[in-house]
């Protein structure tokens, strides 16, 4: 990790000093424990305060396309690149404009679990590869680096990125996978009336606040569905309907693009696992169509081609 | 109980007269022109669809769908032209992958089997069309009152 950053740091200063690139999207050490900001690193004396760790989370793509001006390098983690292919294939941005600077990664930390671990937030990480020694109230816990990762690093399969001008550090074996699979097919095997419930339950605690939304990569329409008001597709209410239609369209306009990066989970204040839905459709994707976002430039999402035998047994 | 409590909120399947009310998104170029064909020849089908025309079924977004289901249909049905057919050429084919994408997320959500229906129904099928009404509608007969993603009925069920 230490290594890693002083990497970045160098090639940021680099790249600016160059003029390569007008600034470098990356990371510095948050203000709360356990989170890096992002930061915009503008001067090699900004590009001194970069970092890389296991809490940069969060999906920098997310920034790209609300951005003008000219050429930037962002730091991308696996997922991340696949946001950046989507963006660039959606024609969001160019890729000429992006100078993407790969790190291979091996999982995030998510900060509730190991606050819950701890029982407090006032904690203290000591990591190495396979194991985390929390420090909270004077006691010292050890667990699993596994235990406390991101739920979706734990089955990510593809932890190298895929597009990139640069890699840092060597590549890192990938994941088994299978893991969207199998979470989707827990809910799947469940009867239907439990699956309502279980969504309706999941969802209850809704407050609508749209952080999903906003972490997303995705979400880059200058105006969301959700605003529209003639006609008024989604109340704006935490209703139980109107939070589902939020979520089934949130999700549903996310298919064949998510790269189950994460960001929204992280995200939600009250910890709705809002990938439930998302990882649904990924799956479906796949198996239907053949193809996962994110992994070439040059390919067309799924929803914009077909294929004369494409599955219809649902249709009578 | 949670029965009990639903029935209250719908006054209607209390006292036993509840009809479903269909909402029935139907491509211009064919299966509008097979209703109207179903008309002209006097075919008999139920009377619970409620038919909004769209230009071809590449038009239709899933936004409709829910935004029926919301105001308080109980059954929906989006039938357009066949695969090869279409009168833009492939709006359907595009159609189709939106519509699957769709279906296995409201299934997967646990919207009852039944209440969303899909067909391809030609201009010269009038006959079909009736068949594909009497087959929706019991369907959602069978399933009953819609209240999962209904606006009009209050509270969480
Ligand atoms: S839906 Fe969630 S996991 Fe998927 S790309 Fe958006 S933020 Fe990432
Ligand atoms: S972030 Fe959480 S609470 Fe906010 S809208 Fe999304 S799911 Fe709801
Ligand atoms: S014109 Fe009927 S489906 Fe396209």
């Amino acid at each position: 990790m230490q290594e890693i950053s002083s990497k970045i740091r160098e090639i940021a200063a680099k790249l600016l000093a160059e003029k390569k690139v007008e600034a470098v999207l990356g990371f510095m050490p948050g203000t709360i424990p356990l989170i890096s900001a992002p930061t915009v690193a503008g001067t090699s004396d900004e590009a001194a305060s970069l970092c890389w760790d296991r809490f940069c989370g969060v999906n920098l793509a997310n920034y790209l396309p609300k951005r003008t001006g000219g050429r930037v390098a962002v730091i991308a983690k696996g997922c991340d690149s696949r946001s950046i292919a989507g963006l660039v294939t959606e024609n969001q941005i160019k890729r000429e404009n992006v100078y993407i600077i790969g790190v291979p990664c091996t999982g995030m930390i998510d900060r509730a679990k190991v606050m819950a671990a701890a029982g407090s937030p006032e904690v203290e990480l000591i990591e190495n590869d396979e194991q985390v020694i929390i420090k909270a109230d004077g006691k010292e816990i050890t667990v699993a680096l596994s235990d406390v990762l991101q739920d979706n690093c734990q089955g990510c399969e593809h932890r190298n990125p895929v597009v990139f001008d640069e890699l840092i550090g060597a590549k890192v074996e990938e994941a088994a996978g299978g893991k969207i699979n199998a979470a989707v097919a827990k809910v799947e095997a469940m009867p239907q009336n439990e699956r309502w419930k279980h969504f309706d339950e999941m969802y209850s605690t809704c407050i609508r606040c749209y952080a999903c939304r906003n972490a997303c990569p995705l979400c880059y329409c200058e105006q969301c569905f959700v605003d529209d008001s003639q006609p008024q597709w989604c109340g704006k209410s935490t209703h139980p309907v109107d939070v589902k239609t939020f979520h089934i369209f949130r999700a549903y306009h996310c298919a064949g693009r998510c790269t189950d990066c994460g960001a929204c989970e992280r995200a939600c204040p009250v910890n709705i696992n809002v990938r439930e839905l998302t990882r649904k459709l990924e799956k479906e994707v796949k198996e239907l169509y053949g193809y996962e976002a994110g992994l070439r430039l040059e390919a067309m999402p799924p929803l914009g081609v077909y294929k004369e035998k494409d599955p219809q047994e649902f249709i009578k | 109980m949670a029965d009990k409590k639903s029935e209250i909120r719908n006054p209607k399947s209390e006292i036993g007269n509840w009809q479903p009310k269909i909402i029935a998104f139907l491509c211009n170029w064919c299966s509008y022109a097979g209703a109207d064909l179903a008309g002209v020849g006097r075919m008999q089908y139920p009377p619970n669809v409620r038919v909004i025309r769209i230009p071809c079924s590449g038009r239709m977004n899933p936004k409709f769908i829910l935004a029926a289901l919301r105001s308080g249909a109980d059954g929906i049905l989006v039938s357009g032209c066949h695969p090869g057919d279409c009168h833009y050429l492939s709006g359907n084919y595009f159609a189709r992958r939106k519509f699957a994408l769709f279906r296995s997320l409201l299934d997967y959500m646990g919207i009852e089997d039944g209440r969303i229906h899909f067909s391809w129904v030609s201009a010269a099928e009038g006959e079909r069309f009736a068949e594909v009404i009497s087959e929706v509608t019991e369907a959602v007969r069978a399933i009953g009152p819609s209240h999962r993603l209904n606006r009009k009925v209050m509270g969480r069920r």
